[in-house]
């Protein structure tokens, strides 16, 4: 499939083509509806689709009011608020466990890894309505339904296996012998973890806890049974919005998101190059 | 291996300790260590996560109310022959009455009230008619005159046989329920045509997560196959096409598409325009199945595509080259040598979509109307209307189930070590 090459028959040339259109036509699938809500959110009028204005490229047709309105509606800014204070902190926690007990795992003899991976693991299995229905009957139990810890606890908890996965992942390609040396070397443990291991892992950590944040902003099964009015986030605000008054500002919001996954992804992309730099796994 | 030298002594270390103790006891040193790092986070996920699950798996079968708001009443029906076509006699009205006077004090009788009504309709209303009339009984008796007087249904057979037969603490109701089956006085039977509605939305569930899968294939495997085929550089700039939907929130995605396929929505607008459909025949495209079938196959096809991905990059090009060369066309060399190659992928791809599908609940409700919800969209409907939480476990421990044994199968396929992101 690389290069067409010369003495290709008719045939071949058609399908190479056809390929080619078949292929570009999925990925227009795949980013399409991502990029139509941007220029619609700017929409002057509360339509959700392109207005005559807006297609003969009027600045008329253009506006700032739904941003305005996400920026000035207290219902909006307190979901903001509140997903704010709710998703560093789950991330803390996740990553900060997850981290230590990847280090664990990746130790030459662990009794009963499987059985303990596979407990570690299954929060990411679990179907979040599962997950959310065990946790609403349990936290309910010991009050937690309906706080703001229960809601932390419970994201924490979702985000753990990103964070396991990624450090694992760097821990994989990591040299043990310069542990070794660094401890023949005279430094004691807590100095070998921190000059020598943790800067060798921190692309490892920090993609995990971007994971574990993507997973506690993003998060709205579960947050929807265990939270209350309090603990509304943008997620939740947007699924209300969706479910009875549809109104534009969604698409505001929902363009914000999307600057936002725009700048996860790169720092990622960075961070993944970065550790393949370090561990001397591609050239460039 | 020996632990002793030739000449018979004990392999000892420096200090004089024998070799083998001491490297038994430098490996469980070792070993202890590694669960000191891990048991952090092995506590914190039992208790926050593992706990609520299996909370959750003792609710379906969790049937305490009927003995600890009527005990001395499951007490006296003990004696009672369900078969005799009888309601019971007066010590168990009796028994009766002592209970349903604290179960008012304590307002707990409407509660039982609504959790029989589960199983047999118009209890819930017999237990609240009761509850206002107790007070005004006369306490000396006879209690059966006074009963079949608050409600007549207190005579009838029927009331009494759910009363005994749900009295155990333990019961199978909830489960036979989520089957479209119940108790009743003969043994399990199932529910009139009209009431089966589970079995119906477990089969649509699956059927829907087979079709998503299937499209998910069919639209993953040739952008896997391209993105394999190229060079990284290109490849690498593509793949950001299919990373940055992997990466958008799931609500943002679903609002695009709840945008893009309402009636007055962009994809009709287009349509008209183009002259393919008329102003009045405008596509029903969203609140049915074809919604939830396309906004889901966008939201999981990243899932689909790298897995896909990271097993064709590593099927290297000179086995297509060296079948092509031996004479096999392009069609022959990719079937019969380049996909059975890719078929890891494809298992593994398509047991994490249909994984993931099976237990969907936003984009269901948002996008999917009446005729595209699946089962977690009863589920959520238990817990929070209906507040059937015992038939919502039920169902939820039915899908834990489905997921588990297709997780072992992808355990099997892929190992669960091998998981990768991004």
């Amino acid at each position: 499939m690389s290069a067409l090459p010369p003495y290709a028959s008719p045939l071949q040339r058609t399908w190479y083509y056809s390929f080619r259109i078949i292929c570009g036509l999925i990925f227009f699938f795949l980013i399409f509806p991502i990029l139509v809500i941007l220029p619609l959110s700017f929409n002057a009028q509360d339509f959700f689709t392109f207005t005559k204005e807006m297609l003969a490229l009027d600045p008329a047709g253009y506006s700032f009011k739904h941003y305005q309105d996400f920026f000035t509606n207290p219902d909006w800014q307190q979901a903001l608020t509140n997903s704010v204070m709710i998703a560093p902190v789950a991330t803390v926690l996740a990553t900060s466990f997850g981290t230590l007990a990847a280090i664990g795992l990746s130790q030459s003899h662990v009794p009963y890894k499987p059985a303990i991976m596979a407990v570690l693991i299954s929060p990411m299995i679990v179907p979040l309505i599962i997950s959310a229905a065990g946790m609403y009957f349990f936290y309910s139990r010991i009050g937690l339904q309906g706080t703001y810890w229960g809601v932390v606890l419970a994201h924490a908890a979702l985000g753990t296996p990103f964070v396991i996965i990624t450090v694992t992942a760097t821990l994989v390609g990591f040299d043990r012998s310069l542990v070794r040396a660094a401890a023949n070397l005279g430094a004691n443990p807590v100095t070998t973890f921190f000059k020598v291991q943790m800067p060798l892992i921190v692309p490892g950590v920090v993609s995990g806890a971007l994971f574990a944040f993507i997973t506690s902003f993003d998060e709205v099964v579960v947050v929807l049974f265990l939270g209350s009015a309090g603990q509304k986030t943008l997620p939740w605000q947007m699924f209300t919005g969706l479910r009875e008054q549809i109104s534009p500002t969604i698409l505001a919001v929902a363009s914000l998101m999307v600057a936002i996954s725009i700048c996860l992804l790169t720092v990622l992309e960075l961070l993944r190059r970065r550790s393949e730099r370090l561990r001397g796994l591609s050239p460039g | 291996m020996s632990d002793t030298t030739q000449d018979g002594q004990l392999l000892t270390t420096a200090d004089g300790k024998p070799l083998k103790a001491s490297l038994a006891k430098a490996l469980r040193r070792e070993k202890l260590r590694a669960l000191m790092l891990i048991a952090p986070l092995l506590i914190f996920v039992l208790i926050t996560f593992v706990a609520p699950i299996a909370d959750m798996l003792f609710r379906s079968v969790e049937n305490g109310i009927v003995a600890d708001t009527l005990p001395k009443t499951v007490v006296a029906l003990e004696a009672w022959d369900s078969t005799s076509g009888e309601a019971p006699d007066e010590t168990v009205f009796a028994a009766l009455y002592e209970d349903m006077v604290i179960a008012v004090d304590e307002k707990t009788h409407t509660r039982l009230g609504s959790r029989l009504n589960y199983e047999e309709s118009g209890i819930s209303s017999l237990f609240r008619k009761t509850g206002r009339r107790i007070k005004r009984m006369d306490e000396a008796g006879p209690f059966k005159e006074q009963f079949l007087d608050a409600d007549k249904d207190w005579g009838t057979v029927e009331t009494w046989q759910v009363l005994k037969r749900y009295s155990p603490r333990i019961t199978s109701g909830y489960f036979l329920n989520s089957f479209d089956a119940q108790l009743t006085a003969d043994g399990v039977e199932m529910k009139p045509e009209d009431e089966r509605i589970y079995m119906f939305l477990f089969g649509r569930t699956l059927f829907l997560s087979i079709v998503i899968t299937i499209s998910c294939l069919l639209l993953g495997y040739p952008i896997a196959f391209l993105l394999a085929a190229l060079p990284l550089r290109t490849s690498n700039l593509l793949m950001i096409l299919v990373l940055l939907p992997f990466w958008t929130s799931l609500l943002v995605r679903t609002s695009a598409w709840k945008v893009l396929l309402q009636q007055q929505g962009v994809i009709n607008d287009f349509l008209v325009w183009t002259g393919l459909i008329s102003e009045a025949g405008r596509l029903v495209m969203i609140n049915n199945q074809t919604g939830t079938i396309i906004a889901m196959t966008h939201i999981l096809l990243p899932f689909m595509i790298l897995p896909l991905y990271s097993v064709m990059k590593t099927i290297s090009p000179t086995y297509v080259r060296a079948a092509k060369s031996l004479g096999a066309n392009d069609w022959i060399s990719f079937w019969r040598v380049y996909f059975p190659q890719s078929v890891p992928g494809i298992g593994a791809g398509a047991v994490l979509v249909f994984i993931l599908s099976i237990g969907y609940y936003i984009t269901p409700e948002l996008v999917g109307g009446t005729s595209g919800i699946f089962i977690s969209n009863r589920i959520a409907y238990h817990i929070s209307s209906s507040l059937n939480w015992g038939l919502a476990a039920a169902l939820g421990t039915l899908l834990l189930v489905a997921v588990m044994v297709l997780f072992v199968v992808y355990d099997k396929i892929v190992g669960i070590d091998n998981v990768k992101l991004g």
